[in-house]
């Protein structure tokens, strides 16, 4: 019996040895946080609808079907999901739709975070009238009323999905931006800065290894976060009909499309919406265990 | 006679202290006041003081982390005081600095390796395989081997840390060394192990050490020469056994006699300060340390005393001296 309990012990404490490197720690909490667990499923199975889905269903989402009685089918084993309005693969659209608002969420959520970053480093770091400057300039952006806006930004930019990545990150960098000026303010203090530049290191030495990486955790899960927001930022310029453009699909004008039918086939609206939010929820669960996992202390 | 290193003279370091609704600076902290030393070529100078006398401000404004409010500093014959940190970057590689707290002065984020080779990567210095094998032998050199290089500081205890420190100030080959209370945050067995390091490099590379600290047992132990700091100011300087013996200042005496002697059958008379440190934002008028003083004077009220060289290399700076 003892020798069991010894037994047991070690391997506890082998696991535990195990989880000893920084990255494996993090993994080990977080794989504890239920509801982590819970966004981590939900964003694989949009990860393997959205990339899988297409290798097994090779239905193109832009070829119509002609005649009237292609439009508005009903599930089928023709069509899995029925057909829209122009008589449209709807499971096919939804994959192919699914991409670009991954691909749109992903990439403008780092590069607000990047833009973010940059702005708080070197407003944290030097401090003084360039850190009021660029603060003051943040708010400023803060209270600019995002929507009327990108009506305008929309009609002189042109439609696409790069104009709306581009949108996206101009109205997205200032919440981060704070983040990582208040981080680098409090960074900045410590030692190991103070011993880089008595070791001589540039500023941007100091910002980019030394002070960069210890913001980068929490980078990490506002990113994470801001996946799911940039979705739905990306649904809502789509569903005013100003993002991706037909004949492509986004989740977000797939919505808007089928706001016309809402009545006759709910279940148009209902796919792409369903999409979006259990996208976003895992995007959510997921960033909120990270940042358990990473920091308990942690306020986000 | 020894070449001198460093100098400083009459260096200053207030912080001001904002308020107001425009931001005006109403009052200074003199965290350094008017002090000055110099350093010989191989040797190890004390700064020695209380917490809050300006010990370790002074260290930090000598190698210029801290832009000096007013003074000179001369390192090996030329004024470095208003250097611009461009200007600073070559100097520093003579230069270095070993941090109190082992846990705060390592990047979390950086493998040990990575930190120690940090220097020769800003200075430019040998090619790659050279900075890896320049390294590799200092981690050596302190006492760690060269295998965990690829490890991240809190894999370390607080010793193997503090030798990361040493590694990281000593991997440019500086002259003169900074110890900013090396051995205040570790265990006594642990502290031991460090100072022998220490001296064992100083002789070995021909270092200088500005050694501050505020325990005295390993000051002796440590020092060619002492200098007491007291708010802001440095009250006695001398050669170590000089200062240890004949203490002139009644501040050096009364921190002398807080010192345990490990002898049961000794008597000695204890000297024990009555209040708090004044606050270096208001300093008392003529001699700082008046209100503390079991001697004061009205004179000590009235003007500041002049620093005096009372023996050959010991200068102190209290009215009874002058008086006699």
């Amino acid at each position: 019996m003892a020798e069991k309990a010894i037994e047991a012990k070690k391997k506890g404490q082998k696991k535990s040895s195990e989880d000893y490197t920084y990255v494996g720690m993090v993994f080990h909490r977080l794989t504890r946080h239920k509801l982590a667990m819970v966004g981590a499923f939900m964003l694989i199975f949009i990860l393997l609808f959205v990339f899988v889905g297409p290798l097994i269903w090779r239905a193109n989402p832009n070829t119509q079907i002609e005649g009237l009685g292609g439009l508005f089918n009903p599930a089928s084993r023709a069509h899995p999901l029925g057909t829209d309005d122009y008589g449209r693969d709807v499971l096919a659209r939804m994959f192919f739709g699914g991409r670009i608002s991954l691909f749109i969420g992903f990439i403008s959520a780092i590069s607000s975070t990047l833009v973010g970053a940059l702005v708080g480093l070197v407003a944290g770091y030097y401090g003084g009238w360039s850190d009021n400057i660029l603060m003051r300039f943040t708010d400023a952006m803060l209270s600019i009323p995002t929507f009327p806006l990108l009506i305008a930004l929309a009609s002189v930019l042109g439609k696409g999905v790069w104009q709306i990545i581009l949108v996206i990150v101009v109205f997205g960098w200032m919440t981060d931006a704070r983040l990582v000026r208040g981080l680098v303010l409090s960074l900045k203090e410590q030692e190991y800065v103070e011993a880089a530049r008595a070791i001589g290191a540039s500023a941007n030495r100091i910002m980019w290894r030394h002070l960069f990486p210890n913001t980068l955790a929490v980078l990490i899960v506002s990113t994470t976060i801001g996946i799911g927001g940039a979705i739905i930022y990306e649904a809502s310029i789509s569903f005013l009909g100003f993002g991706v453009q037909a004949p492509f699909a986004s989740w977000g004008n797939m919505l808007q499309n089928a706001q016309q039918f809402i009545w006759n086939s709910p279940r148009l609206i209902i796919y792409p919406g369903l999409a979006i939010f259990m996208t976003v929820l895992g995007f959510n669960f997921f960033g909120d265990g990270l940042r358990d996992a990473i920091d308990p202390k942690l306020k986000l | 006679m020894a070449t001198r290193l460093v100098e400083v003279q009459n260096l200053k370091k207030w912080f001001p202290i904002k308020g107001g609704v425009f931001g005006a600076t109403i009052a200074s902290v003199k965290a350094v006041d008017e002090v000055s030393f110099f350093i010989n070529q191989g040797e190890t100078l004390s700064l020695v003081g209380e917490s809050g006398s300006g010990k370790t401000t002074t260290g930090r404004t000598m190698l210029k982390l801290l832009q000096p409010t007013g003074g000179k500093i001369i390192y090996k014959g030329k004024d470095i005081t208003n250097l611009t940190p461009n200007q600073m970057r070559p100097l520093r590689r003579n230069m270095q600095i070993m941090f109190q707290d082992p846990y705060g002065s390592l990047n979390p984020r950086m493998p040990v390796g990575d930190i120690i080779q940090e220097p020769l990567d800003v200075h430019s210095i040998g090619t790659r395989k050279e900075r890896r094998q320049a390294v590799a032998t200092m981690m050596e050199t302190v006492g760690l081997r060269p295998e965990y290089e690829k490890r991240y500081p809190h894999e370390f205890s607080g010793g193997q840390r503090q030798r990361i420190g040493v590694a990281r100030a000593l991997v440019i080959n500086p002259e003169l060394l900074v110890l900013d209370e090396p051995i205040s945050a570790l265990d006594v067995s642990i502290q031991s192990q460090i100072i022998n390091l220490l001296q064992e490099l100083q002789q070995r590379l021909d270092l200088t050490y500005l050694f501050i600290a505020h325990d005295l047992a390993v000051v002796r132990h440590m020092s060619d020469r002492v200098a007491v700091m007291y708010l802001g100011k440095i009250v006695e300087t001398a050669e170590n056994d000089e200062l240890f013996d004949h203490p002139l200042h009644p501040y050096t005496q009364a921190l002398l006699s807080a010192v345990p002697v490990p002898d049961p059958e000794v008597k000695r008379e204890r000297i024990i300060l009555q209040g708090d440190v004044p606050s270096p934002v208001n300093p008392p008028s003529g001699c700082h340390f008046r209100t503390r003083c079991p001697y004061a004077m009205p004179i000590c009220k009235e003007q500041e005393p002049l620093v005096i060289e009372v023996a050959p290399g010991h200068t102190a700076a209290c009215h009874l001296l002058t008086k006699k």
